[in-house]
């Protein structure tokens, strides 16, 4: 039941996309246009700790994260798979419940694994 | 119950009762959403920052802002008007183009998942559906925006802040994803609508016993880790990162990120209402018809976001008990306990809805 009942929702989504992309542009504007300006090469440099920074900083780092990301990427798709199925289960009964059981084991066994081989340990 | 949808079917009748083109009464339409989801934004963004100071001041036992209003009412409005006069501090050295999108990404997602909440029978704007997997899949926007603000800003926090922030909130996607996931098994469908209306004798928590207790307390502490805050605020923990993902914004720039957190709070409050407590739909207990007529006199808008409100007061009251964790046990509490417990408990409810041992 939309709010209105003449529009589709994908228009709906894209007005309320505009409407946001709409706020932070006034507000910006607003805010350029009244608030103060000033520039000195001080004032210009990444607050870190008071003495200047050294590097770069967009840098490579720390691999930790990156397992993580990889891991997530396995198990997102398999939620991604179960939305489907979850729509259809009460309809399947108990046939549902054993097609997502191996489904399940498989996946588990992948986590298993990755516990095993010390994935999950943070160091 | 009063069906809000009467108004706005009427309105669409008299806009094309008017004689005007259909395309005309859709803009018009368009533009009028367009505003009412500005103004709740506005509004629940200012009601939210006023919320979580009077509440933590409380919790400290002291008054919190007093001074500007009655009980400090128009604190928000001073503090808002602040950061809007404040400069906007260029850098050297930042991806200007990243920098400056990153607001974007991150209000965009948070505004797009507003219009999709159920606020009242008759009161939704975006309804796919596929309702909630639209709304998990926008979430995942902000994520973005809050990786990009933290890699754009050339600064060793920033990177920090943001990395902690993307292996969150990646991570906790997926408890709560299944919590969610949970609940459609028991419902059997994705369109929020609908999901409202199977609540109408009791809401999903009752119906669904055990394994949806289980699953709203994950979907809780998940919902806790996504919004960045209480125990696991580890992105912006201030004596380590100064303030994590967005230490180099200044004024309305830092603005943003603060407002989107806020409603990203208001959000997954407005979900769990949805999925667990009913949605706008009214306590109702199954042949106590008295009882469900007086229930029915309460507005549905105002069980709604009465509901949201107090999963909001509990996710802040979570904040201000609870230390904050460690990355290491953050990580390790995700996926050696959380993540198993509640693929566990999507297999419980499977079974359950598959024997019928349900309400």
């Amino acid at each position: 039941m939309n709010l209105l009942c003449s529009i589709s929702n994908a228009e709906l989504s894209i007005t309320a996309a505009i409407t946001g992309i709409g706020l932070v542009f006034a507000a910006l504007l607003i805010a350029k246009l009244i608030s103060p300006k000033s520039y000195s090469l001080r004032k210009a440099e990444p607050y870190e700790c008071g003495i200047p920074t050294r590097g770069h900083s967009m840098i490579q780092f720390k691999a930790g994260y990156y397992i993580f990301a990889i891991l997530f990427l396995l198990f997102d798709v398999e939620v991604v798979f179960l939305y489907p199925w979850s729509v259809v289960m009460r309809g399947m009964g108990p046939q549902g419940l054993l097609c997502i059981g191996i489904f399940m084991f498989v996946l588990v066994l992948g986590l298993a694994y990755a516990w095993k081989k010390g994935a999950l340990k943070w160091d | 119950m009063f069906d809000f949808g009467i108004w706005t079917s009427e309105f669409n009748r008299f806009l094309l009762g008017t004689g005007m083109a259909e395309w005309l009464a859709v803009l018009i339409e368009c533009i009028i959403i367009a505003v009412l989801v500005l103004g709740a934004y506005t509004v629940l963004a200012l009601f939210y920052i006023l919320y979580e100071r009077k509440l933590c001041a409380w919790f400290q036992c002291r008054l919190g802002p007093m001074r500007v209003g009655k009980w400090g009412l128009l604190q928000v409005f001073a503090d808002m008007f602040k950061i809007l006069i404040k400069e906007l501090i260029e850098l050297k050295g930042t991806d200007k183009f990243l920098f400056k999108l990153a607001p974007y990404l991150v209000i965009t997602s948070s505004v797009v998942m507003l219009a999709c909440l159920p606020w009242g029978r008759g009161l939704q704007i975006i309804d796919y559906n596929i309702g909630i997997f639209f709304v998990l899949a926008v979430s995942s926007v902000g994520v973005l925006g809050i990786l990009l603000a933290g890699w754009s800003s050339n600064n060793k926090y920033t990177l920090i802040g943001a990395m902690r922030s993307g292996a969150q909130m990646v991570s906790y996607e997926l408890s709560l994803g299944l919590a969610i996931l949970t609940i459609v098994v028991f419902a059997g469908t994705l369109n929020i609508n609908e999901l409202v209306m199977q609540q109408d004798k009791a809401w999903f928590i009752f119906r669904g016993h055990i394994p949806a207790i289980i699953a709203f307390i994950i979907y809780v502490i998940a919902a806790t880790a996504e919004t960045n805050r209480g125990p696991f605020d580890l992105p912006e923990a201030e004596h380590e990162l100064t303030a994590g993902y967005h230490t180099e914004y200044s004024g309305i720039h830092f603005g943003f990120f603060y407002l989107a957190e806020y409603l990203n709070l208001f959000i997954v409050s407005g979900i769990a209402t949805l999925m667990f407590l009913g949605g706008w739909m009214p306590l109702h207990v199954p042949g106590w018809d008295g009882f469900n007529a007086v229930m029915n006199w309460i507005p549905s808008i105002v069980w709604f976001v009465g509901k949201a409100f107090f999963i909001s007061y509990v996710i802040i009251w979570f904040k201000w008990t609870f230390p904050r964790v460690r990355i290491d046990q953050m990580l390790a509490f995700e996926w050696k306990y959380l993540m198993p417990f509640s693929l566990a408990n999507l297999i419980l409810m499977a079974v359950f809805v598959a024997l019928g041992w349900h309400f």
